[in-house]
């Protein structure tokens, strides 16, 4: 009995060291073929436009109305304390710092973290990733690779974005409908926010880039693996890379919040 | 005695509790067209992935030249896959690409040609294919036979010295059918590649391959030429060519 017991737990534990094994492979293939000639310059813009143009709509919606919610939670908030005047620094703080980059990570791994997840699957299942190792053809490289550069260009324009647009919607609740001084407001989101921020802001989104297109683009190469075969296998794959991302992007944000304060 | 250019020396391999190659020995020599029948699932694709390199063999060897894969230098390994070239059973066509595309991609990736030498090789393999209509079209918007023809365009784009064929003609009408064998039986002997075909199509493959090997629970039941076979007495191997069940 507890022969058996030690047997499974050692079992599913060697699979864990496996699948960690192969993602760290997987992931140093992808960054070394990132220096090898010819640079994938036409395939790199093709995913900035999915991952980075594509998602422009989202993250504005998104950021909007994080911003609306913010404003008006914090006007709520600090109106108890007589400090409403420090809402533009609440609600600027709150974005660049920490809402920002999470969410903006979060939405493109729904958007387009999960096609990439998706896509590479199918490839799997039907042969096509086969197909190209017959073609000698790196398939790490060319799935891969020109995913994470533009993830990595991506992301951090995304969350500026979000951010920008996040205090417009902070500006939208607590100057144009809840009557503060729209300078005060201004002054506030100026005068608040340093370098150093915005600099946190931008290491997180880059990290988030790498986890992401990490964990989507490996879901999807291994599918036959971790999943099974089919649309089922593609189905699971794609689940589990959203689900996966997201935790790791929570698990991440507190890592770099806590060595960044 | 010519020596063998690719040689299966007691080939075992198994996925899981599944033994599909149980011992398999085989030979294949330069220059030829050799047939691979046997029912379906005897393991006959799975042959042809150890030869490009895409499964592993679990024992046994297999010889290049006389020597063996686990031999072979890193470079010499990589310069013979090199030579190869694959047709999958289910095609394998890239279904977010187009048509010239999926057919370009090899050159694209591997060669340094300029573009408008890719090009003219491209559209030379399309037309020949009689898939010149096709160009800007994806997989999706295509019959099963004409995804066929995109995927033996796409293995032959590269001139190679060794082509393997996973059933080329499965879904093909009795014209494109005897259109693909003259077409690789014409390309066979204008440059001289070795051609391993895993195929259904008795007893026109006979009029085709130099030699033909069938494979029947994991092993080789029967090597030889049309000749041999049509002399043989092997009650499976004629069984099988008749379509009845032993």
């Amino acid at each position: 009995m507890l022969k058996q017991l030690i047997e499974k737990f050692g079992g599913k534990i060697l699979k864990m060291l496996e699948s960690l094994g192969r993602i760290v492979l997987f992931f140093l293939i992808g960054i070394i073929n990132i220096f090898i000639l010819p640079f994938q310059f036409k395939k790199i813009i093709d995913h900035l436009w999915f991952i980075g143009s594509k998602s422009v709509f989202v993250i504005i919606l998104t950021g909007l109305f994080t911003g609306m919610v913010l404003g008006l939670q914090g006007y709520h908030s600090l109106a108890k304390f007589g400090s409403e005047a420090a809402l533009g620094s609440a609600v600027s703080f709150t974005l660049i710092r920490e809402l920002g980059p999470v969410f903006t990570a979060i939405m493109v791994t729904a958007r387009a973290g999960s096609a990439m997840a998706a896509e590479i699957g199918v490839m799997r299942i039907s042969e096509q990733i086969d197909a190209l190792k017959t073609m000698h053809i790196n398939p790490v490289r060319f799935l891969f690779t020109p995913r994470i550069i533009a993830s990595v260009i991506s992301f951090p324009l995304l969350t500026a974005l979000f951010d920008v647009v996040g205090i417009f919607g902070g500006y939208i609740s607590g100057s144009i409908m809840l009557g503060i001084n729209r300078y005060v407001y201004m002054d506030t989101v100026i005068k608040s926010i340093e370098i150093s921020d915005i600099n946190g802001g931008f290491y997180k989104a880059v990290s988030f880039a790498f986890i992401v297109t990490t964990i989507c683009c490996y879901r999807g190469y291994y599918t036959h693996l971790s999943s099974g075969f089919g649309a089922r296998g593609v189905s699971l794959s794609t689940t589990n890379a959203v689900v996966h991302s997201c935790i790791f992007i929570f698990i991440f944000d507190y890592i770099i919040t806590f060595f960044l304060v | 005695m010519t020596v063998p250019f690719i040689q299966f020396i007691d080939v075992k391999k198994s996925f899981g509790s599944l033994h599909v190659l149980k011992g398999l020995n085989l030979s294949i020599y330069k220059g030829q067209i050799i047939a691979v029948i046997g029912k379906s699932g005897t393991g006959k694709s799975v042959l042809l992935k150890h030869i490009i390199g895409l499964v592993e063999q679990d024992s046994g060897q297999i010889l290049i030249n006389g020597e063996s894969t686990q031999q072979l230098s890193v470079d010499a390994r990589r310069s013979f896959h090199k030579e190869l070239s694959y047709m999958f059973q289910d095609n394998a066509l890239f279904d977010s690409m187009s048509i010239y595309d999926n057919v370009a991609l090899p050159l694209v990736e591997n060669v340094r040609f300029p573009k408008t030498h890719i090009k003219e090789k491209v559209i030379t393999r399309i037309q020949q294919l009689g898939l010149i209509d096709t160009l800007e079209k994806f997989p999706a918007q295509l019959s099963g036979g004409m995804r066929k023809r995109v995927a033996l365009a796409r293995a032959l784009v590269t001139d190679p010295k060794i082509v393997l064929f996973d059933e080329p003609t499965t879904g093909l009408d009795p014209v494109r059918k005897n259109k693909v064998h003259s077409m690789i039986k014409e390309y066979q002997e204008q440059f001289g590649f070795t051609a391993v075909i895993v195929t259904h199509d008795i007893p026109e493959i006979f009029n085709l391959a130099q030699r033909v090997a069938m494979l029947d629970d994991g092993i080789i039941k029967f090597e030889g030429s049309k000749k041999d076979i049509l002399d043989s007495h092997s009650k499976i191997l004629n069984a099988f060519i008749r379509g009845e069940d032993v």
